[in-house]
């Protein structure tokens, strides 16, 4: 039997967070593992802190607390560039239990909301307050035995955030592949790209090729096909049951081209 | 290894149950409730069929830890009729076909009670989304959105069951 143990402070939780304890956000990975027998641990850890269900916006960038649901992320006003993101998380039940410190750690082909933060130069806030830069958190969750308070990302304008979940079922299916962008412009310019993949490797990734071509740039039709042709380089995406590696590398050009330019198709 | 008292309130009622450590809400409802509205599909958020409203709102019982429900108040089909009276979307699912071999209904019947709860008069496409988490292998989806926007119907005009 799996021993659970509920506590009104992060703090506590954290302590408690030893040995062969996980950490339970909204359960949805973690009681899928228990239903089918597939679990590594056998005390499940969780906190009531309020402070999990935070968003608080400060300068450029905001928090989100890692309890927050993407139910929530879709209710709140100050997160609506993020909507369409949260929306993507699978069906409405799943939403309103999927947390955005549970996508973190979402392994391939999960992990959407993630893309976005890993494109709006997220970082990860531990309890504690030390904070870890979204790329170098990802390239080492696997080891990770800490509690994620919140998470920090840049407020884009509107302009300069662009989004795209590719997947075989509509509405709700697993990504082929999600891509997000944060391009922000000065004079026309764009300065400071950022473009990041789901679903084309083991984590969320950064085509930095991809965005070494639009930068300095116009958002345009030919610098978006010089986006398009270097973010081939960019990756060595799995097979999977949703499609092939090859498949992926293929349409990742025509999926970022689509989201860049606005073009309709799925 | 010691069990959890849980308490909350189920269609209204005030239940408390001690559930064992780990266990999800689905098998606690089923197994020790006797509520046994909510179905088993797939244990893994699939399906759907385990759908119940929690404060209102959908949620998969399979992957709900029992003990989070502590405090909360909790919707299952079996409160959905009124006496003898069936709520108007289980009785427009039974007149218009949308449940044959009625293994999905339960979750199509409180996911369509949250999306109506918030939205009462959704388009199609809200529908589809409302219902976008629950799977059918026997109607094809047509009757079962076709019930749920002639219940918004119903329900806006105020017509009681
Ligand atoms: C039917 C279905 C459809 C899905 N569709 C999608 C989809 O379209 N896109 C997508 O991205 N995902 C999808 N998922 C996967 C999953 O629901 C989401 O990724 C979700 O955000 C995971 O969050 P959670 O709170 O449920 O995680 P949990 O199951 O609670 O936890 C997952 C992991 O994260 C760790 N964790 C959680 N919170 C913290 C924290 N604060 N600090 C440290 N560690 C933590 C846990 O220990 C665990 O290892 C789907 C899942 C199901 C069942
Ligand atoms: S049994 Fe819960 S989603 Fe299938
Ligand atoms: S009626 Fe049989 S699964 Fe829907």
């Amino acid at each position: 039997m799996i021993a659970v143990e509920t506590f009104p402070s992060i703090d506590q939780a954290s302590s408690a967070l030893t040995g062969d304890a996980i950490y339970l956000g909204g359960g949805t990975l973690v009681m899928r593992a228990l239903n089918y027998g597939e679990q590594n641990f056998t005390r499940i850890v969780r906190s009531t802190d309020p402070t999990l269900k935070q968003i608080a916006a400060s300068g450029d960038r905001i928090t989100i607390g890692a309890g927050v649901t993407m139910a929530e992320v879709m209710a709140s006003p100050e997160l609506s560039f993020l909507a369409p993101v949260a929306r993507n998380v699978g069906g409405p039940a799943v939403r309103n239990m999927a947390s955005v410190g549970g996508n973190l750690f979402a392994e391939h082909p999960y992990g959407d909301f993630t893309v976005a933060l890993l494109a709006l130069k997220g970082s990860v806030t531990l309890n504690g307050g030390g904070e870890q830069e979204m790329e170098s958190f990802l390239s080492s969750r696997s080891g990770f035995t800490e509690v994620v308070t919140s998470v920090s990302l840049v407020r884009p304008s509107e302009r300069d955030f662009f989004w795209k979940k590719v997947s075989r079922v509509k509405p709700k299916g697993i990504s082929v592949m999600s891509i997000a962008a944060w391009l922000p412009q000065s004079g026309g310019r764009i300065s400071g790209a950022r473009i990041s993949f789901g679903a084309m490797g083991a984590t969320p990734l950064r085509a930095k090729s991809a965005e070494a071509a639009l930068e300095g740039q116009g958002l345009d039709q030919s610098s978006v096909a010089a986006a398009c042709a270097a973010v081939r380089g960019d990756f060595q995406p799995p097979d999977d049951a949703l499609a092939s590696g090859w498949y992926r590398s293929e349409v990742a050009p025509v999926h970022l081209r689509r989201m860049l330019l606005g073009e309709g198709g799925r | 290894m010691a069990k959890t008292p849980v308490q909350f309130t189920l269609n209204g009622t005030h239940r408390a149950h001690f559930v064992d450590g780990g266990a999800n809400l689905l098998d606690v409802l089923r197994r020790e409730v006797g509520d046994l509205s909510p179905k088993y599909g797939c244990g893994q958020g699939t399906c759907g069929t385990c759908t119940v409203l929690i404060n209102g709102e959908p949620h998969l019982s399979c992957l709900t830890l029992a003990e989070s429900v502590e405090g909360k108040s909790l919707e299952t089909t079996s409160g959905m009729a009124n006496g003898p009276d069936l709520h108007p979307l289980q009785r427009i699912f039974m007149e218009s076909f949308a449940a044959q071999c009625g293994y999905c209904t339960p979750g199509m019947l409180m996911a369509a009670k949250a999306l109506l709860a918030g939205n009462p008069n959704p388009t199609r496409e809200e529908v589809i989304e409302g219902i976008s988490g629950n799977i059918c292998r026997c109607t094809g989806y047509e009757p079962i959105i076709d019930a749920i926007l002639q219940a918004a119907v119903e329900l806006r005009s105020g017509r009681v069951a």
